[in-house]
This record gives structure tokens, sequence and C-alpha cells, in this order.
């Protein structure tokens, strides 16, 4: 092990990557962490596969420095050590199967408790792209009601109106829209029927339903909008 | 006196020859046999996207009915290669679009697909068949329903591992009514759930459907009603293999299942729920291919599937087998010729599972036919080497991944080459290896002087200086694609190498010591080199010359320096002129 370390030691002072200039995108940073292996990241950036597997937030903001550290100690035994871009060579989609079967068995209360971002995409029906959220910023159904109906107010061309009862309204159009979404099981469920902190755990992406499709989930719905009214 | 075989008779006689190789040399012979080969070859394999252009090939043979192409060097499936690197596939497909309305066969590797493309393709050929996209991405489902929607005559939808983005299930409902072509098909990379109710039609309207292999979405209850519509599948991947047990579903299963007479391969089995497995025993004693790779279940529930399948030749597993089971493998499958251990846990710093060279030693000795071997583990030794060198001489393909970088000898605490050493003095046939541990330039020496016939080679995080690369360079005769990463290997044994690598597919290097000054005297040496530098930290020539390049990627090509390069590419060609895209 030591012969190991001396090697990379070694690399490290032919390396000039401490005096020259670099160009990245603001927030790139070197992983450098002294321990059991010394290794730098060659081309300075975090690659996917360390953001992810270092297990402490997928978008790489928000973390404090105290939530690091607890992170650091819960998720392993031994320290973190730095993740080497591409190494060991497990292809993406085996590494992203662990690490789903992992965390289903996880308590999803760790997750809460990090502050870990979650963002989902968000189809709509007819809109030529999707969008992305952070669950996480909203504390409620209507917050992320709000949102969405701006986030794609720019493709219908009447009223986005989620108040109704989680039935959009498009009143020029006269089709209605449901916000639906895909849970952990896979199944497409309407929003709003639990309570908002478990939807938020157990959301994988969002879909805005034109109503003909949304047939099956329509009578709940229905039932609701008479409920408020 | 010239010799008077008719053409046809020529054209007869070259149908017989499949292999490119065999080709190649008859077109050698003279130009009249040149002439005729080329116009009645019908499949060609492209290694290198960038190696030829879609033109060159179609004004050489201009009557082709099947290509495969590959494009991104294989250490982009570790993310090493950048995005917006390149080997999009549009160009071929809009050249061939044209150029060859009878295409049948388009099968691609590590290429960028665009939906566009998949459009163009299933509107542009009419006789179209096989659609085969392996490591591929850049496209939606849309795209797919495009195909399904227009190719009449499809018979293989083949998704292997390509990241596709998936906007819904709805695209498998794009086949038409009529549609009953179908002989494989394989969605199990996608994330969305189709309509079951489509699929059920799809498979119940199809009767050559050979290879069915589902996706996650589809779940274990509905597994019984695809089987009973295609009782003659060979291949037949499930879906997520979990629900709560209930004994209706099982039977049910079991029914089906029994029904199956050809079964010969299965895969998927995501989130297995292990009282469900015995569900295929009935199928197990004709099994020779098993992918349980995705199966978080432990070795005694895999041990009893495995010892039903005395058949088996082919086991993709995660390493929840542990050397148990490894064990229990060597006895029972004694026809069996590849063996893959994938890591349930890649990233913990200690073992999850009783997982180690022990395991691997044990097949080495109790499976005579053992010939490919891909084996992640956490610790290994040189004698462990030498034992299953020494077993498996008729080793071909031998990939072994220790996780911890520089691993030594756990025993002895020296470097692994008189392991590796064994491995290519003993497997004369070996044509592919990968290395991993502590390694020094002596293993390089072994490897130069015996892999005779090894063709891929993968290094990292191994060597001490420019001499290990040269010994490799120097003395693998056959060697065609070379992949670098993390080694102290530099300028002197790449220019002093210059010419072989002419001879070779491809030479990857990436976080080693290669200058920028060598790769532009390379590029300017070898005019048939592609010599592309790879680096996202902005123009090379704005560090000092010594400043080794982030990544290397050196390959020959007829087709010269290539247009579509990002940004962070630059091509070192024979005018010296630093190229920017």
């Amino acid at each position: 092990m030591e012969v190991g370390v001396m090697k990379m030691m070694n690399k490290e002072k032919l390396d000039l990557k401490e005096t020259e200039l670099r160009l990245g995108l603001p927030g790139t940073e070197e992983e450098i962490i002294m321990g059991k292996n010394l290794v730098m990241n060659s081309n300075g950036k975090r690659g996917y596969t360390e953001t992810v597997d270092l297990k402490l937030n997928i978008s790489g903001i928000d973390q404090t420095e105290y939530q690091k550290e607890k992170n650091l100690y819960k998720e392993t035994k031994t320290p973190a050590k730095a993740q080497v871009v591409g190494w060991p060579p497990v292809r993406s989609f085996r590494k992203n199967i662990m690490a789903v079967q992992k965390s289903d068995s996880e308590e999803t209360t760790d997750k809460a408790e990090i502050g870990v971002a979650t963002f989902v995409k968000v189809s709509m029906d007819g809109a030529p792209y999707l969008r992305k959220v952070d669950l996480k910023i909203y504390t409620s159904y209507q917050e992320l009601f709000d949102a969405l109906g701006k986030m794609f107010s720019s493709f219908t061309i009447g009223m986005m109106d989620f108040m109704n009862g989680s039935k959009l309204i498009d009143h020029l159009n006269d089709s209605d829209y449901f916000p639906t979404y895909e849970d952990k099981d896979g199944d497409w469920m309407l929003v709003g029927d639990v309570p908002w902190k478990m939807f938020v755990e157990s959301c994988k992406r969002l879909r805005i339903m034109k109503g003909a499709e949304a047939i099956g989930l329509a009578p709940r719905a229905m039932e609701k909008c008479k409920n408020r009214n | 006196m010239a010799y008077s075989f008719p053409e046809e008779v020529l054209e007869y006689v070259f149908a017989f020859l499949s292999s490119d190789k065999d080709r190649n040399a008859v077109s050698l012979v003279c130009k009249s046999w040149y002439e005729i080969e080329r116009w009645c070859r019908r499949r060609v394999f492209i290694g290198n996207c960038y190696a030829v252009s879609p033109q060159i090939v179609i004004r050489r043979f201009p009557e082709v009915r099947a290509v495969k192409i590959k494009g991104k060097p294989h250490f982009a499936d570790f993310n090493l290669v950048p995005e917006r690197w390149g080997a999009y596939v549009y160009p071929w497909i809009s050249a061939m679009a044209r150029s060859y309305p009878w295409l049948e066969e388009i099968k691609l590797k590590r290429m960028v697909v665009t939906d566009e493309s998949l459009e163009l393709i299933s509107k542009s050929f009419k006789n179209f068949k096989v659609l085969m996209l392996s490591s591929c991405e850049g496209f939606t489902t849309d795209g797919l329903s495009s195909i399904a929607a227009n190719c009449r005559n499809l018979r293989e939808l083949d998704l292997r591992e390509s990241d596709v983005e998936d906007l819904s299930g709805h695209w498998l409902s794009h086949f038409p009514d009529n549609f009953t072509s179908l002989v494989s098909l394989n969605m199990s990379c996608l994330g969305s759930e189709v309509s079951f109710s489509a699929l059920e039609r799809l498979v119940s309207r199809c009767p050559n459907l050979k290879t069915l292999r589902l996706n996650r979405a589809v779940p274990v209850e509905k597994l019984a009603s695809l089987l009973r519509r295609a009782p003659q599948l060979v291949e037949f991947g499930t879906g997520a293999y979990s629900t709560e047990i209930r004994t209706d579903i099982f039977s049910n299963l079991v029914g089906a299942f029994s029904g199956c007479k050809h079964l010969k391969s299965l895969s998927g089995f995501w989130d297995v729920v292990p009282a469900y497995l015995p569900a295929m025993y009935c199928v197990c004693s004709r099994i020779t291919s098993l992918n349980l790779s995705y199966a978080t279940v432990q070795s005694p529930d895999l041990v009893e599937l495995i010892s039903q399948c005395p058949n088996l030749k082919c086991l993709w597993v995660l390493d929840y087998i542990e050397d148990a089971g490894l064990k229990a493998l060597s006895s029972y499958c004694k026809d069996l010729q590849e063996l893959r251990v994938f890591p349930s846990d890649p990233y913990s710093a200690e073992p999850n599972v009783s997982l180690t060279e022990q395991g691997l030693v044990t097949v080495s000795a109790g499976c005579p036919k053992l010939q490919s071997v891909l084996y992640f583990c956490r610790q290994m030794s040189n004698a462990a080497l030498v034992a299953i060198a020494r077993n498996r001489p008729n080793l071909i393909r031998f990939r072994l991944c220790i996780i911890e970088p520089q691993a030594p000898d756990y025993l002895t605490l020296e470097p692994l080459d008189t392991g590796f050493g064994a491995i290519v003095e003993h497997c004369k046939e070996l044509r592919r290896l990968s290395l991993s541990g502590l390694l020094t330039d002596r293993v390089f020496e072994y490897i130069g002087t015996h892999a005779k016939k090894l063709e891929m080679l993968s290094i990292a995080f191994a060597g001490d200086s420019d001499l290990g690369l040269h010994y490799v360079l120097s003395g693998c005769e056959s060697l065609r694609k070379l992949e670098i990463r993390d080694c102290p290997f530099g300028d002197k044994a790449l220019l002093a190498n210059a010419a072989k690598l002419e001879t070779m597919r491809s030479l990857w290097m990436s976080s080693c010591s290669v200058s920028y000054g060598a790769c532009k005297l390379l590029g300017q040496k070898m005019p048939n080199l592609n010599v592309e530098v790879i680096d996202e930290r902005g123009p090379p020539d704005s560090r000092p010359k010594t400043c080794p390049v982030e990544k290397l990627y050196v390959y020959r090509t007829v087709a010269g320096p290539r247009a579509d390069k990002p940004d962070f590419v630059w091509t070192m060609d024979e005018d010296g002129a630093l190229r920017l895209s």
C-alpha cells in the first residue's frame, strides 16, 4: 500500500496543476482527500460517479460542512474515500440498480434529515420539452401547483388553475389537465392524495396528464372537486 | 490466357465467404476479383466510425444489406469520454438512406442516435429487419414509436444497455395490428411501463418470437400470461421479479414456464423475491445462459437455482454468490464457458460479501471449458493467479478487477506481476486481458513476451515508466485495442512505437504523462492516424509543453481529421498547425 501512495505522490509532483490556469465551470473542485489513497481527479471536475456515490447529495449544493461530516460517518464505517472517476469500471446502469435497491431498504427519514435535493422530471402532455423541479423546496401541494403553473403557463393558451381540486381547467381549450406522479412502485397516481411529506419521498417523476388519458383517475378528482366546492 | 470463369460463378463462390478477413483477401487477388467481390459484399463491419467515411464505404460496396458500426471508445462506458465527444450516427443513416434502399440491418454500439435518425431509418429502408442499439444514447421513446409504426418487416429490435430518454411506454402500441414478423425484442433498458394489453397482443400475433426481454416495469404476476402466448420462446427476460408471495401467482408461473420447452436463456430478475425462483426450476435443465446480475439474492438461493442447471454455459451474477456459491457452480456446471461476477457494492470500503480470489480459483479448477472471465473482487494473490493459469490454459478472455487500485498480493504484499505473467504464459490463446492491482513494468515485459494473440488490453493504475508501454507496443503482435488510464506512460514509448499504432484500431490514454508536444509530433509523423487530444481545461498550448494532456485518443483512419469535433478536442495533424474546431 505504501508503495502505491508513494507512486501517487511522485505523480503529483510532476503535475503542474497547482500553478496552471484553469478553464472550468464555476463550482468545480479538485477532490484531494488525504488518507489511504491520495487521489487527484485529473480533470478537476467531479464526475457523475463521484457525485452520486459519495452519497452526500445529488445536486452538490446546499451542503453544510457539518452535514457532510455527518454523512461520512453515517453512511460508511470507515471514512469515505475520494471516488475516482470511472473506477471501479462498473457501467452506470448497474450502479443505479444497486443504488435504488439500497435506498429502498434504507430509512427514508435519513434523506429528509440530510436535506438531499429531490429533482424530479415534470412532463406535460403536448409540451415540447420537460422540466425539472426540486420537490424539497416546497412545503405543500399548493406551492408545488403554483410553481408548476408558472413553469408551464407558456404552453397553454388558457389559465392554469390548480386551485379547483387538483383539476386544471384550460378555459379556452376546454380540456382538463391532471397532475399525476409515478411512485416508487412504478404506479401512476393522482397528485394530492397522500400527506405532502410522503408524496415527496415516493414521487419519482411528475406528469401533467391531459384529461382523456386520466379517465381512470378522474372519478377521484371529480369527488375531490365536489368536496372542495 | 485469361481464365474464363463467368462472374456469376465467382460471385456464387464468394457468397460462401462470410468472414471479412477472407473477403478482404479475395479482393486483393486481382482487379476483376476486387470488382466482383465489392459488388457482392452484403455485410460491412466498421469498428471505428471515424476510421472511414460513409461515402468511402458506399463507393466501394454499393450493395450492402447489413452494417455494424462502433463509435465511442470502450472507456466511454465508465464516463471517461466527455459528453458531446462525437460518434453521431446521423451522417451514416443519411448517406445510407440515399444509397442503400435495400438495407436490412443496422447494428450500432456506443453511438449517439437521435430520434431523427430513427425516423429516417424507419422511412428509408422498405425491407428493414434488424435494429440493434447497444450502449447507445441520444434518442427517446418517440424514436422507437417511428420504428414500431413504419418498419413493416421488422424482425429484431434490441436496445441492450442503451440510455433512452423514456417519455412514456406508448411506443409499443405503435406496432400495427397486422404486424407479425417480430422475432426478437429486447426492451430491458427502458424504465416506463408499456401498455400490457398491447404487449400481450403483440406477443400473441408474432408466432416467430424467439427472444423477449422485458423491462423492470413488467411485474411478476403478468409474466405467466406472456409465456403462455409464446411457448416457443428461446430467450426470456423477466421484469421485476418481486411481489408479495401469492400461491396463485406462483402456480400460474410454474404452469406457464412448464409450457416453454425451448427456453435456453433467462435474464431480468430485478428486485427478486427468492420465493419466486423455484417457479423456473422446470426449465432449468435446458438453460444454457443465466443473467442474474440484477438479482440481489443471497448465496443459498442462488446455489439452489444453479444446482438445477447442469447445462449452464454462461452465468452473469452478483458477488452475493460468494466463494461458497462458486464452489457449488464448479461442481454442478461442468459445461460452463463464461463467468461474470459483478460487485454489489463497489464503493464501500469494506467487503460486504464473502467473495475472494478463492471462488475464481475453484471455478477455474472445476470447469474445464471455462474460457471467458470477468471478475470483481477485493483481494488477489500471485498464487491464485498462477493456479488459475495452470488450471485453465484455454482462457480466451480474462478481465480481473481488484476494486482497490494498486492493491498488492494480499498475502505477500508484492506486486501481482508474477500472477498475471503466469496468465499470459499459460493461456496462449488469450485475446482479451484487463489488469488491476499493484503492477510494475515487469508485468508488461511478460505480456510483451508471451501474449502473442492478445487483441485487447486494458490497463489502470499500473507500471513504473515508459518501458512498460514500450514492452506492450513492441511485443504484442496481435494488439488491436489498447486502453490505458492513470499510468506513468509518456512520450518516449509512444513516439518510439508510432508505426505500431497504424496496425491497431485505437489507443486510449488518459491521466498518463503524454505531453502535448509529443502528440503534435505524433500527428505530424503519422498522416494515417488521427491524434485527438481531449482536454476540458482549454487549449493545450495555453499550458507548458511538458504538461501532460488529459486524454489522448489515437486511431487509424482513411477519412482524415473529423469535421464534427467538439470544442474540447484538438486534432494534431500533418502540417503541425493547431486545429481548433
